[in-house]
């Protein structure tokens, strides 16, 4: 009962509705991208991060290798490795609960927990969308690799056009100024350049190295880029960008 | 079965970022170059994986139905629909242009 008076629980509640129901998406795609269920499961339960996940799958899809799906999943990965200091910092998680952290580590929960300023707070925002968003998420993608493996051509269904919006969605928020615009814009030049010429999936790994690059060289704000996939605070704040609220600026 | 490998070997990984962030020394934190480097990375990933997903087959370019769906799911995205709508819009309008004849 209390636990549910808490503005950071209810918050976490939430996101992990919205982000659980597109889970269907991913279990969707994944089926019709090749993987089988168990695969498919095996992203959801054990790799665990939208982003990467969609990445793993969109390069099986396009014909890429499985090194190269690895490659620009783990690439993906690395803002998780910012978010848990950025956790660890706020909640300072101590013996197995650092392992269990360390997995709900996601865009969603980091964004849950960083925007609270009560440390207590904080730990019950973190938990509640991190418990909530894997419980919800797996069960989400079971339902759409069920529901996607009974398709037939996935084409006829614009399944590949369902592709290409979600990784528009997940760009899309991190669009916030000129900078992040224009480091778009350069790598989608990258990978249109590098496409003929190269094995399917390693485009997108060209596009990586451009983006570390310019981010190894450039002066820009230090968070660029590590906006959540989904804005928790958007119902509040129309307009602002959350980047102010980090608490560890 | 090669893929499972390099899929099991991608949650690995995914868990080993997820992990150092625990037990990295905290002053690594005001290094902002790692930061920014993990964010430029992340757009540039995902704006070639969009594009990908839009306009590559194999090895070779193609302008088809996706490219509608991505001009849909940029339209739905402006308007501040949800994320499951953005997909269903970018599917609906791929699976249209199908139906009317452009592949």
């Amino acid at each position: 009962m209390s636990l549910l008076a808490s503005p950071a629980v209810r918050m976490g509640i939430s996101i992990s509705i919205a982000t659980g129901l597109y889970g269907v998406s991913f279990g969707a795609l994944s089926v019709t991208s090749g993987l089988n269920f168990w695969q498919t499961m095996a992203l959801s339960l054990l790799l665990f991060s939208g982003g990467s996940q969609f990445a793993f799958i969109g390069v099986v899809g396009g014909g890429g290798s499985g090194i190269a799906a690895m490659s620009a999943a783990t690439l993906l990965g690395m803002r998780n490795g910012i978010y848990g200091m950025q956790l660890n910092a706020l909640l300072h998680p101590t013996g197995w609960r650092r392992y269990v952290a360390a997995q709900l580590t996601i865009d969603e929960s980091t964004a849950t927990s960083s925007g609270q300023t009560d440390p207590a707070e904080q730990r019950r925002g973190f938990w509640a969308a991190g418990i909530g968003i894997y419980v919800l998420w797996n069960l989400f993608t079971a339902i759409g690799a069920l529901a996607g493996s009974g398709l037939g051509d996935p084409k006829q269904w614009g399944l590949d056009g369902a592709a290409v919006a979600a990784f528009l969605g997940l760009l899309w928020p991190r669009l916030k100024g000129r900078e992040p615009v224009a480091i778009a814009a350069v790598c989608a030049v990258a990978t249109v350049i590098a496409v003929p010429f190269v094995p399917a999936g390693v485009p997108i790994l060209v596009a990586a190295v451009v983006a570390g690059v310019i981010g190894w060289f450039s002066h820009g704000r230090s968070d660029e880029g590590l906006e959540p996939d989904v804005d928790p605070f958007r119902e509040r704040h129309h307009h602002g960008g959350h980047a102010s609220q980090r608490t560890t600026e | 079965m090669s893929l499972w490998i390099w899929l099991l070997i991608a949650c690995a990984l995914a868990y080993a970022w997820k992990l150092v962030g625990y037990f990295v020394p905290a002053r690594l934190l005001e290094d902002p170059r790692m930061s920014r480097v993990a964010g430029t990375m992340t757009i540039g990933l995902l704006a070639s994986l969009t594009v990908v997903n839009t306009v590559a087959t194999g090895q070779s370019l193609a302008a088809d139905a996706r490219l509608g769906a991505l001009v849909a799911a940029a339209a739905a995205l402006a308007l501040r629909a949800p994320f499951l709508v953005v997909v269903l819009a970018g599917a609906g309008t791929a699976a249209l242009l199908r139906a009317l004849g452009w592949n």
